[in-house]
C-alpha cells in the first residue's frame, strides 16, 4: 500500500455552494499532511468525504487502499476522527465516553475498561476521568477526543482542526501529543487555519481554498518557491520611518509597510540588500535592526489567497484565552 | 495483569494497517452495539437526575390539577373523574416522553456526538436504534409514575385486573415505539432542543385536548366530535380504560395498533430518508 489516503477529484456541493471542486490528496503512511485553508475553504468537507460521513458527487477516494463510498465499513475500521464536529458526550464522563466506544468496537467490558484507563493516564486524564465531560476544561476536552478517536487504534487519523480555540499552552501540549502519535507510527491528515500548527507537525501542506488545492508541498518548499523573502528595517530614530519606507519601496519594488517603528516590505531579489544599505547611509539614516527573512507561512497565504489565512475568523488562540469564557 | 507492564507506547500505537478487516457488519453486532447505545442514554439520565424530575413533575401535577379542580365540576365526584381520565393522562404522558428522543437526537446531532459515532464501524441503525430503545424505559418509568400517583389518590383497578394492566402497558409501549418517528423526524429537523419542546406544546396538546381524555365528547359540537372520534389519542385511551377498567377492549386495541402501524409506515422512512440526508 503506497498511499495510506489517496483521493483523486473529490467535488462536492451543497444546493448552490461549491464545496469541493476537485481535490487531489495523497498521504504516504507514516506521515502527516497539513491542509491548510480559512474559514470555509472545505477543509471539514474534505474530511468528512474520507471519513466516510459525507458522499463526494464526483471523484474518487480510498483509505488504506479501501473506497470509502463502496468499501465504507472496511475504512471506518481504519480511521479515528476528531475534530470541531466529531464529538464525545458531555454528559458522560471521560471514562464512560471510552468505555461506550470500546463496547461499540466489539472489546469485552474488560478490556474497554482497562484500555479507557490505559488512554486516560496517557492523556493526563487520569484524575478527571469519573467526571461529567461538561466540566472539563478546553483543552481536556480536546485531549479526551483525540482519546476516544484512539480507542480502536486507529492507523488513520482524521484531526479537524484540533487546537482551534485553544489556548497556547493547551496547543502545545496537543502538539506533543500528536507528535508522539506520529512516532508511534500513525498517518495523519491534520486541518488547521493555523499556520503555525501546519509548520509545526506537518510533512506536508495542501493549501485549499474555495474547494480547490492552490499550492502543496513541504512547508519548506512552499515557502521557497513562492521565493518570498521580507526585508525589515528599523531606524534608529523615528522621524526616519517615511524616509525609509520611500526608500524601501522603491528599490524592492514593493509596497512596504510600518509597524511599530519597523518597516518591512516583500523582496524577490536578495540582492537588494546592498543598496538599501547603501542608500540609507548616503541619507545618513542609523539603522538599529536589518535583516533579510524566510517568509512566514502567513505571508505565503497572503500571496496565495490575496488576503490573509485568518481573515474573517476570530483570530489567532491568544486573543480566544483573553475573552471571558 | 496484560498491559500493566505494557510500554507507554502501547497506550496509542496504532494496529498493523494491513490487519485483517471484516466486510460488513452481522444483525447481532448490530443489535449488541444498538444495546450499548441504549445504555449510553440511561447513564445519562443517572448522572442528570433532574431530567426524571423534568418528565414527572408535569404528569404529577396534571392528575393533581384536573383531579381536585376540574374533577368535581366534570363528574360529579373527585374519584370517579380520577377513574375516568386516568388512563387518558397516561397516554398522554407517553405522547409527551417519545419528545426526549427528539430532544436526544438533537442533540447528538448538533454537538457532534453523531458523527463521532458513525465514523465508528457500526451499524448505521445503531445510533437511533438505541435511542428509541432507550426511551422505552423512560416509558416504562412514566407509566407507573402516573399510575402510582393516581393509586394513592385513590384510583383502582377494575376487573381485568392485573393481566389487564400488563396488556395495557404492552399497548402503550407498541404505540410509544410507533409514535417515536415522530419525535425522531422533528428531532432532526428542529434547529435546537428547546424547539422540539414547542413542538410539543403547540402540537401534542391540542392533539390530547381534542380526545375524549379528559371529558367525553357528548357537549362539543358535532365536527369536533367527529375528530374526537378518529384521534389516535382517543382510541387508545378507549383501549387502556377498558384494559384497566373493564369494558370494551377488542375495537379500540385494534384501532389503536392499526394507527400505531400507519403512524410507522408513514413516519419511519420518512425520518430515516431525512436522517440520512442530514447527518
Amino acid at each position: 500500500m503506497s498511499h495510506a489516503i489517496l483521493a483523486e477529484g473529490l467535488s462536492k456541493r451543497f444546493g448552490a455552494t461549491t464545496a469541493l471542486a476537485g481535490v487531489d490528496l495523497e498521504v504516504p503512511p507514516g506521515t502527516v499532511l497539513g491542509l491548510l485553508g480559512p474559514n470555509g475553504a472545505g477543509k471539514t468537507t474534505v474530511v468528512r468525504v474520507l471519513a466516510t460521513l459525507l458522499r463526494p458527487d464526483a471523484g474518487r477516494a480510498t483509505v488504506g487502499g479501501h473506497d470509502v463510498r463502496r468499501d465504507a465499513h472496511r475504512v471506518r475500521q481504519l480511521i479515528g476522527l476528531t475534530g470541531q464536529y466529531a464529538s464525545v458526550d458531555e454528559q458522560l464522563t471521560g471514562t464512560e465516553n471510552l468505555l461506550l466506544i470500546g463496547r461499540l468496537l466489539g472489546m469485552s467490558r474488560r478490556d474497554a475498561r482497562h484500555r479507557a484507563r490505559e488512554l486516560l493516564e496517557r492523556f493526563g486524564l487520569a484524575a478527571a476521568g469519573g467526571r461529567a465531560v461538561g466540566t472539563f476544561s478546553g483543552g481536556m476536552r480536546r485531549r479526551l477526543d483525540l482519546a476516544a478517536s484512539l480507542v480502536g487504534r486507529p492507523p488513520v487519523l482524521f484531526l479537524d482542526e484540533p487546537t482551534t480555540g485553544l489556548d497556547p499552552r493547551a496547543r502545545t501540549e496537543l502538539w506533543d501529543l500528536i507528535r508522539r502519535l506520529v512516532a508511534d507510527g500513525a498517518t495523519v491528515l491534520l486541518t488547521t487555519q493555523y499556520l503555525d500548527e501546519a509548520d509545526e507537525l506537518a510533512d506536508r501542506l495542501v493549501v485549499i481554498d474555495r474547494g480547490e488545492v492552490i499550492a502543496s508541498g513541504a512547508p519548506e518548499e512552499l515557502k521557497a518557491r513562492m521565493g518570498a523573502r521580507t526585508l525589515a528595517v528599523r531606524p534608529m530614530e523615528a522621524d526616519r520611518v517615511p524616509l525609509v519606507r520611500t526608500v524601501v519601496t522603491e528599490l524592492t519594488g514593493s509596497e512596504a509597510t510600518e509597524k511599530s517603528g519597523l518597516v518591512t516590505a516583500r523582496v524577490a531579489d536578495p540582492a537588494v540588500l546592498p543598496a538599501v544599505v547603501r542608500r540609507l547611509d548616503d541619507a545618513g539614516v542609523l539603522v538599529t535592526e536589518l535583516a533579510l527573512r524566510g517568509s512566514s507561512l502567513n505571508e505565503v497565504f497572503l500571496t496565495l489567497t490575496g488576503r490573509p489565512a485568518d481573515a474573517g475568523t476570530s483570530g489567532d488562540p491568544a486573543d480566544q484565552e483573553a475573552a471571558p469564557a | 495483569m496484560s498491559g500493566i507492564g505494557d510500554d507507554a507506547r502501547s497506550a496509542v500505537a496504532p494496529a498493523a494497517a494491513d490487519r485483517e478487516l471484516a466486510p460488513r457488519l452481522g444483525l447481532f453486532q448490530g443489535i449488541r452495539q444498538t444495546m450499548t447505545l441504549a445504555w449510553r442514554t440511561v447513564v445519562q439520565v443517572r448522572h442528570n437526575p433532574a431530567e426524571l424530575t423534568d418528565f414527572s413533575i408535569q404528569p404529577i401535577m396534571f392528575v393533581l390539577l384536573f383531579t381536585y379542580v376540574f374533577g368535581g365540576a366534570i363528574a360529579g365526584s373527585v374519584k370517579e373523574y380520577l377513574t375516568f381520565m386516568l388512563p387518558g393522562m397516561i397516554v398522554m404522558n407517553m405522547l409527551f416522553v417519545t419528545l426526549y428522543v427528539g430532544q436526544g437526537l438533537n442533540t447528538d446531532v448538533n454537538k457532534g456526538v453523531f458523527d463521532r459515532l458513525r465514523s465508528l464501524p457500526i451499524a448505521r441503525w445503531a445510533p437511533l436504534a438505541g435511542r428509541i430503545a432507550a426511551d422505552q424505559v423512560k416509558q416504562a418509568w412514566s407509566i407507573v409514575l402516573v399510575l402510582a400517583v393516581g393509586v394513592i389518590l385513590g384510583f383502582r383497578l377494575g376487573d381485568p385486573g392485573v393481566p389487564g394492566l400488563l396488556g395495557a402497558v404492552l399497548l402503550l409501549l407498541a404505540f410509544a415505539l410507533a409514535f417515536s418517528w415522530v419525535a425522531v423526524l422533528v428531532g432532526l429537523l428542529a434547529k435546537d432542543a428547546e424547539r422540539v419542546q414547542i413542538f410539543g406544546f403547540t402540537a401534542l396538546f391540542p392533539l390530547t385536548f381534542v380526545s375524549n381524555v379528559f371529558v367525553p365528547a357528548d357537549t362539543m359540537p358535532g365536527w369536533l366530535q367527529a375528530f374526537v372520534d378518529v384521534n389516535p389519542v382517543s382510541v387508545l385511551a378507549e383501549a387502556c380504560r377498558g384494559l384497566m377498567l373493564g369494558g370494551e377492549v377488542a375495537a379500540p386495541a385494534a384501532k389503536s395498533l392499526a394507527w400505531a402501524a400507519a403512524i410507522a409506515a408513514v413516519f419511519a422512512p420518512l425520518s430515516v430518508w431525512v436522517f440520512k440526508r442530514k447527518v
